[in-house]
């Protein structure tokens, strides 16, 4: 392969990983910490995209649109904890995933009755709009770059969250024992909220920076959902270190896949996990 | 144990004969409904077999009732009718091997893990099937004639007429229930409830705890496959969608809905899906949200699925 | 000398670079009780881990009527014949007192790959649990649901579920574990009876117990065997005063 190529596709195979990253992070901190299955992880990142489209429309920047789309991300995900989530912590995983199933469908409805059920563009924010040339007639978009940027600031900003700050602390602590946590003070139901509204948002705002180069369309959150999962699983259920690792190996796999086995592409990324969950069962980083 | 309450066992009674009488007063069109979702009960019912019995919860049930359904196609002559018994057992066997296949992998994982190893192998049977030319790509493929059953000459019934058609779905999904009762009251059901309770304990008695889940597994597999083959014939076509987790989620849905562990909660589960997914798409566009709306209130009130409806009761 | 229905020779399991349990050579008896007893983290539920499958030796031999039976997994050893009791209990929560036998009574079906007749009709199995039931003091409670016995009744479940399967071999892990003075004479009374048709291995802290059933005592220390004999001999050695038996009175 032609190294400008390849390295095209590094970049695209990164950048893909790194916006999964963001999803998955939310929904091993969601499932780690509190122990939820939500199968409703996907429609946020839908939602997300659908915001960034209105909000642009309504205020021509890009970033504050981006920045009023968390905000709001993250009061639906406060709300919905407090009306619905916190009713799930004891019970049954199965019986969360039937009811983040329903929840599936309310939002996929909620979206068709305010947005309907069109396709649409966001434009890629003004000042970034360009490409860089690598070649005599191949180029690279400067958003992707900027995507993969801003997404390994966030990874960072929560690493640093999680190991350096006392309600990392708080979090790691009330994954391993939500009595103890709850015996020392602390308002875990608060602490859950948070966390789940972390979550909300991050799924949001991925949807967000992809809108510009992937569209916002229905169903959306579907496709995003599944690999996450996937993502979560190999990378080991509660950790977000696992979550990148995983993210990257399969936004490469796959992106490399579809150029190389066109004809298979779809299946690599399920090969991949059944390989490694075969090898591991807990996922690389995860605990037995 | 297994012994279920009075009252649903009348209900259950009451039911089979209504619908033994429904042909009689309804039209094509709900009589083939109410067909489809007999057939969608079996398919529930196998996987809860998995999952209400075992413990195994699967998120990949769909694998060997989509193969089923395209070796229907495989084995189904495009101008002629395929044989009901031949073509049964070719799909038996063809979901039995896959499942043994798929079993001897996933069933080393446990927990979140088997459910994403079975999601795995499902999708993986998708996007092969999805994009193979020669079976048909995304738009699958035509089965243009029911199979026949014909015993020297004699046709006891025909499946291209609906009324048939629905009375051999009736049969059939009454045969699988009793099927499954009587394998749960066996020493091999008892077993796997056993595994589902306590699997190192069961490992500490002498049993080869690993050899009765891939049984299962492979039974589960086999009934699943009828499922596929009954949905075939009916639809006359089988596509790649067969397969997807959508299909293998929806069912979980159902059998979760229901109440898993249960005889009849599959059958509950299954019927309240299609029926209120029919019921809302008759009231309004946006009936997903009121089937949504159902399914979140549904898990928040009735804590064990709607077979906990018909338990009166009778210990605390 | 009969043969010993199990011995081991130089048994060691390590975790890392830690011997939880390290060179231990000891024998059973059909018609002896092998007791064996040491402070808490001495390697005793690992040996027993080690005897019933749960875990796979690091090293050494285990044999079982005169089998080499090392390594093997859990259910083949059950199926040779020794049986197991939880320190922790171990049973099938949800069902009756009378299922949880009835399960381990079926495991010596030549095989339960059987799908037809019900289970509750083999007239043998059932007789088997019955009979398990009744040796172990529960016959009148074989209706009721394991979580709903006393924390008693259920230890001596947990024996019922082991005899159930007619094993040649007992091992038997602190079985009056959290019991009263009561219920611990009555057990003591049945583990006496047990003890003329099997080989058994105790391990236990209750030092009255242990005195008045065992006919061979090794005390282990940090994964070692400290000493080994009879109860008397044990009494009189100055090592294993000062390690256990000093302060013993719990």
């Amino acid at each position: 392969m032609d190294p400008v190529i390849f390295l095209i596709q590094v970049l695209n195979g990164v950048q893909y990983g790194l916006l999964l990253f963001l999803v998955a992070s939310g929904l091993t901190l969601i499932f780690g910490i509190m122990g939820i299955i939500n199968l409703a992880h996907g429609s946020f990142y839908m939602i997300g995209a659908y915001l960034a489209f209105s909000l642009t429309r309504l205020h021509g920047n890009f970033w504050v649109a981006l920045a009023a789309g968390v905000v709001i991300a993250v009061a639906i995900g406060a709300a919905l904890e407090w009306l619905v989530m916190r009713f799930l912590y004891r019970r049954d995983h199965l019986y969360q995933v039937l009811l983040t199933y329903g929840l599936i469908l309310i939002f996929e409805e909620l979206r068709s009755l305010v947005w309907g059920d069109d396709v649409h563009g966001v434009a890629v924010p003004q000042g970034l709009d360009f490409s860089i040339p690598l070649t005599d007639n191949l180029s690279y978009q400067t958003y992707r770059l900027v995507i993969s940027a801003i997404c390994l600031a966030i990874a960072f900003g929560m690493y640093w969250m999680i190991q350096r700050t006392r309600l990392g602390m708080m979090i790691r602590a009330g994954a391993v024992n939500r009595e103890m946590v709850q015996s020392l003070g602390i308002d875990i139901g608060l602490l859950y909220r948070l966390v789940f509204a972390l979550g909300v948002a991050l799924a949001a705002l991925a949807g967000m920076l992809a809108a510009p180069v992937s569209s916002v369309f229905p169903g959306m959150g579907n496709q995003v959902l599944i690999i996450s999962f996937v993502v979560v699983v190999i990378g080991g259920i509660g950790s977000v270190k696992g979550a990148l690792v995983a993210a990257l190996a399969i936004g490469l796999a796959d992106t490399f896949g579809k150029v190389l086995v066109p004809q298979i592409a779809g299946m690599v990324v399920y090969l991949l996990m059944a390989a490694i969950l075969l090898w591991r069962p807990q996922g690389i980083f995860g605990r037995t | 144990m297994d012994t279920q309450p009075r009252s649903l066992q009348i209900i259950l009674i009451a039911g089979l004969v209504a619908l033994a009488a429904f042909p009689l007063v309804g039209e094509k069109f709900y009589i083939q409904f109410v067909t489809k979702v007999m057939i969608t009960a079996m398919f529930a019912m196998s996987l809860d077999l998995l999952v209400g019995y075992t413990g195994l919860v699967s998120l990949g049930h769909a694998l060997p009732f989509g193969l089923a359904a395209y070796a229907l196609m495989f084995v189904s002559p495009e101008n002629g009718a395929a044989g009901v018994w031949w073509s049964l057992a070719v799909v038996a066997g063809v979901a039995a091997l896959a499942s043994l296949v798929v079993g001897l992998l996933v069933l080393r994982t446990s927990g979140i893990y088997f459910i994403m190893v079975t999601l795995a192998f499902g999708q993986m049977a998708y996007f092969y099937v999805h994009d193979s030319k020669y079976l048909g790509g995304s738009d699958g493929k035509y089965i243009y004639v029911r199979p026949v059953l014909e015993i020297a000459g004699w046709q006891p019934f025909n499946l291209e007429n609906h009324v048939d058609f629905y009375y051999v779905a009736l049969a059939l999904m009454a045969f699988v229930y009793v099927t499954l009762r009587v394998l749960l009251a066996s020493p091999f059901g008892r077993v796997i409830a056993a595994i589902k309770e306590n699997e190192h304990r069961m490992q500490m008695l002498g049993f080869a705890t690993f050899r009765y889940k891939l049984v299962c597994f492979v039974l589960a597999g086999m009934l699943a496959g009828l499922a596929g083959w009954l949905t075939a014939a009916h639809d006359g076509l089988v596509n790649p969608e067969m397969l997807s987790w959508h299909q293998s989620g929806q069912l979980l849905m159902m059998v979760i809905l229901g109440g898993m562990g249960t005889p009849s909660g599959p059958i509950l589960g299954a019927a309240a899906l299609k029926l209120l997914e029919l019921g809302f798409q008759g009231m309004t566009k946006h009936w997903q949200l009121l089937l949504g709306g159902f399914i979140v209130l549904s898990v928040l009130l009735i804590p064990r699925g709607l077979a906990q409806l018909f338990e009166w009761r009778r210990r605390d | 000398m009969t043969e010993p229905a199990l011995r081991t020779e130089a048994l060691q399991k390590l975790f890392g670079g830690l011997a939880a349990v390290n060179d231990v050579s000891l024998e059973c008896h059909v018609g002896r009780l092998h007791a064996v007893i040491g402070p808490n983290g001495a390697g005793k539920t690992t040996l027993i881990n080690l005897l019933s499958g749960d875990l796979a030796p690091s090293g050494g031999r285990v044999e079982l009527l005169g089998k080499e039976v090392t390594g093997l997994a859990a259910h083949r050893i059950s199926q040779l014949g020794v049986g197991r009791s939880y320190q922790r209990t171990n049973i099938f929560m949800r069902f009756t007192a009378f299922e949880n036998c009835r399960l381990a009574a079926q495991s010596r079906l030549p095989s339960s790959m059987r799908f037809l007749r019900p289970a509750v009709r083999y007239a043998e199995v059932n007789d088997a649990a019955a009979r398990a039931l009744a040796l172990a003091g529960l016959r009148g409670r074989a209706g009721v649901v394991a979580a709903e016995l006393s924390h008693g009744e259920r230890r001596q479940l947990e024996v019922a579920m082991t005899l159930a399967t007619q094993p040649k071999v007992l091992l038997l892990d602190e079985p009056l574990a959290g019991m009263g003075a009561e219920e611990s004479a009555r057990m003591v009374e049945l583990l006496r009876t047990l003890v003329a048709g099997h080989a058994m291995l105790l391990v236990e802290h209750d030092m009255d117990a242990v005195f008045a059933l065992a006919d061979t005592l090794t005390v282990m220390v940090n994964g070692n065997v400290l000493a080994s004999g009879t109860p008397d001999e044990i009494r009189a050695n100055d090592e294993v005063q000062k390690a256990y038996l000093g302060d013993a009175d719990d």
